[in-house]
């Protein structure tokens, strides 16, 4: 760790991780009820376990790319935090009013729309929050060295905050509800967090390969070039059946199958970026996670997106459980893994414990993103039969429902899978200090010359 | 990578092409709305009672189990076309009573099945929120869902 108000991250990453180890247990929840319908109907009803689920993931992805960013700012920039103490006042912030929301979720206190559920004092709290962290990192980010890294990262937040504020827009017809629902939503998650995905990839590549900064920049620029020029209009595929004019179809059909490109950039830019770089870094699971996040993200967000965004498809598939088998891979391979790959990487300077716990994290690894593709085939398969049933031949909802059971069985099995593996990583990361590596010359150790 | 894009070169086409599609999105929402409001959607017919049954389908978080108009949660029916699944179009006054009921009985406590839970609604805004269903039914939604099933 090079500047000591590196270590501001730290208490980012543990309140994240716990805000995950509790997302995963509203998910699990969820699950349970989808195989057992009777599961603690008289205990918490179904969408008191889901809005948990879904708010939990928002929060700690959002604290987790503060995390990064307070990690990644000192060494861009070349300069000291601006103030650590404004950092432990609005982390403390974001985790009362997102604890806060949790709580009341428990109680019936929400303002009951998807994904914006939190109430109006909340969001005043979390703009606040994410207001005091944007000045703070601006301010580090203006006494110091800007570089692409920095200066997309800091685009991307600022863009977020903007469109956040969207979600205090509530008007009362429900087709322009959702025109702007969208603001938030979707120019968020393929949008401008693809500008704080792409920077932070960017970052962990740079430090890992040693390769140039400046080919590594005009990489990153590309990359979030092609996430704006596909995303922003790639919103016509939310419009089609809300009550917009039909022009968004064709709009939507062809910026939404070019929402692939940035992923399949940044798929080919990382192992571009393996293979050309010259230095064997001690962290290989760092490394595994930096390829494995836009792989990952390339299925998730890329190939799965755009299974059913065509609108000829759409039409039948929308709104069925292929939704949720490409929301739950998506959220999962560019965001999720972004933050663990940060983490993986600033863990062990963060405990000055180096190198640590590797082999640990890498099972962690393997057995969560299995875990999560398994996930998203039997969703994936569920969602086909859905359609089929319910779409095409017409079939009742519940009726089609019933025929899920076993999709629903194998989803729960996958969920404790994701469970276990994300046991594993925590373990790894917040555990006894164990100095262990896996042995030189596996396949995650970029060869070259100077490599012993 | 094309070997004559510079850095600079790639960043000012990112900042531009973005600023470009920010500007074309921004008019075509304007346009949008102003569809949704003269063209696509009932704003004569969006009365204070479909005003509250849009308030009262939110403070029960419906959308946190249903869907309408295919977002929200997966767990239970698609409720933007409820009222033309009921025969709204052809009796209106069935398919008020009938909607009222389904909600009244709840929960069916039938083993096995999911449960939606009992929600204590006044008379007022059980008629808001099924107005409110009505109102988002007639929503020109491009001919989706396919079927009535939702």
């Amino acid at each position: 760790m090079k500047y000591e108000t590196q270590k501001v991250a730290l208490p980012f990453f543990m309140v994240a991780m716990a805000l995950f180890a509790l997302q995963l247990i509203f998910g699990l929840l969820s699950a349970t009820v989808y195989a057992w319908p009777d599961f603690m109907t008289s205990i918490m009803p179904f969408n008191i376990m889901r809005v948990s689920h879904t708010n939990l993931l928002i929060v700690w992805l959002l604290i987790g790319f503060m995390g990064c960013t307070y990690y990644l700012m000192p060494e861009e920039a070349e300069h000291e935090i601006a103030s650590p103490t404004v950092a432990y006042l609005q982390l403390a912030i974001f985790a009362f009013a997102g604890a806060a929301a949790l709580v009341g979720y428990q109680f019936g206190i929400h303002e009951g729309r998807e994904f914006l559920e939190q109430p109006f004092w909340v969001k005043v709290l979390i703009t606040i929050s994410f207001l005091l962290f944007l000045f703070n990192t601006s301010a580090t980010l203006a006494k110091g060295r800007k570089t692409a890294i920095n200066m997309v990262l800091m685009l991307g937040l600022w863009l977020a905050a903007i469109f956040w504020l969207f979600a205090f827009y509530n008007p009362s017809n429900l087709a322009v509800d959702k025109l702007y629902w969208w603001w938030v939503v979707h120019l968020w998650v393929e949008g401008v967090w693809e500008l704080i995905m792409a920077s932070l990839l960017g970052y962990l590549v740079i430090k890992m390969t040693g390769v140039d900064r400046e080919v590594i920049e005009k990489w990153l620029y590309v990359i979030v070039g092609l996430a704006l020029f596909s995303g922003l209009l790639g919103t016509g595929h939310h419009y089609y059946w809300i009550g917009a004019p039909s022009y968004w179809q064709p709009i939507g059909d062809i910026f939404s199958t070019l929402e692939i490109a940035p992923f399949l950039t940044m798929v080919l830019f990382a192992f571009t970026m393996f293979w050309k770089g010259r230095r064997n870094h001690p962290n290989k699971a760092a490394m595994l996670w930096t390829l494995g996040c836009p792989t990952v993200a390339f299925f998730g967000a890329g190939v799965w997106g755009f299974m059913h965004t065509l609108h000829w498809v759409n039409y039948y598939s929308h709104g069925t459980q292929v939704t949720a088998a490409h929301g739950h891979l998506a959220f999962y391979g560019a965001y999720v893994m972004i933050i663990l790959g940060v983490m993986t990487f600033a863990m062990p300077s963060l405990r000055r414990s180096q190198p640590y716990n590797q082999v640990m994290n890498m099972w962690g690894f393997w057995i969560m993103t299995s875990a999560m593709c398994f996930m998203t085939f039997t969703l994936t398969f569920g969602g086909v039969v859905q359609t089929h049933l319910q779409r095409v031949l017409g079939m009742n909802y519940m009726e089609v429902q019933d025929q899920l059971g076993l999709f629903y069985v194998m989803r729960l099995g996958a969920g404790v899978a994701v469970a276990i593996g994300a046991a594993l990583l925590i373990y790894a990361f917040f555990g006894p200090r164990r100095l262990q590596v896996p042995d030189s010359g596996t396949q995650m150790t970029a060869a070259g010359p100077e490599s012993a | 990578m094309a070997e004559g894009l510079t850095r600079s070169a790639a960043r000012n086409i990112f900042y531009g092409g973005s600023l470009f599609f920010f500007l074309l999105f921004t008019a075509l929402t304007v346009h949008s709305h102003w569809y949704m409001v003269n063209d696509s959607t009932d704003s004569a017919g969006l009365t204070e009672s479909v005003k509250h049954g849009k308030e009262v389908w939110e403070e029960n978080m419906c959308i946190n189990c249903h869907t309408i108009l295919g977002e929200g949660a997966y767990f239970a029916p698609e409720l933007s076309n409820v009222w033309e699944r009921y025969g709204g179009h052809e009796s209106p006054e069935a398919a008020r009573s009938g909607i009222e009921a389904w909600i009244r009985a709840q929960p069916l406590d039938i083993p096995g099945r999911r449960q939606m839970p009992a929600y204590d609604l006044s008379d007022e805004e059980m008629q808001s929120l099924i107005d409110f269903f009505e109102w988002t039914d007639g929503i020109n939604a491009q001919d989706w869902p396919p079927h009535s099933a939702g």
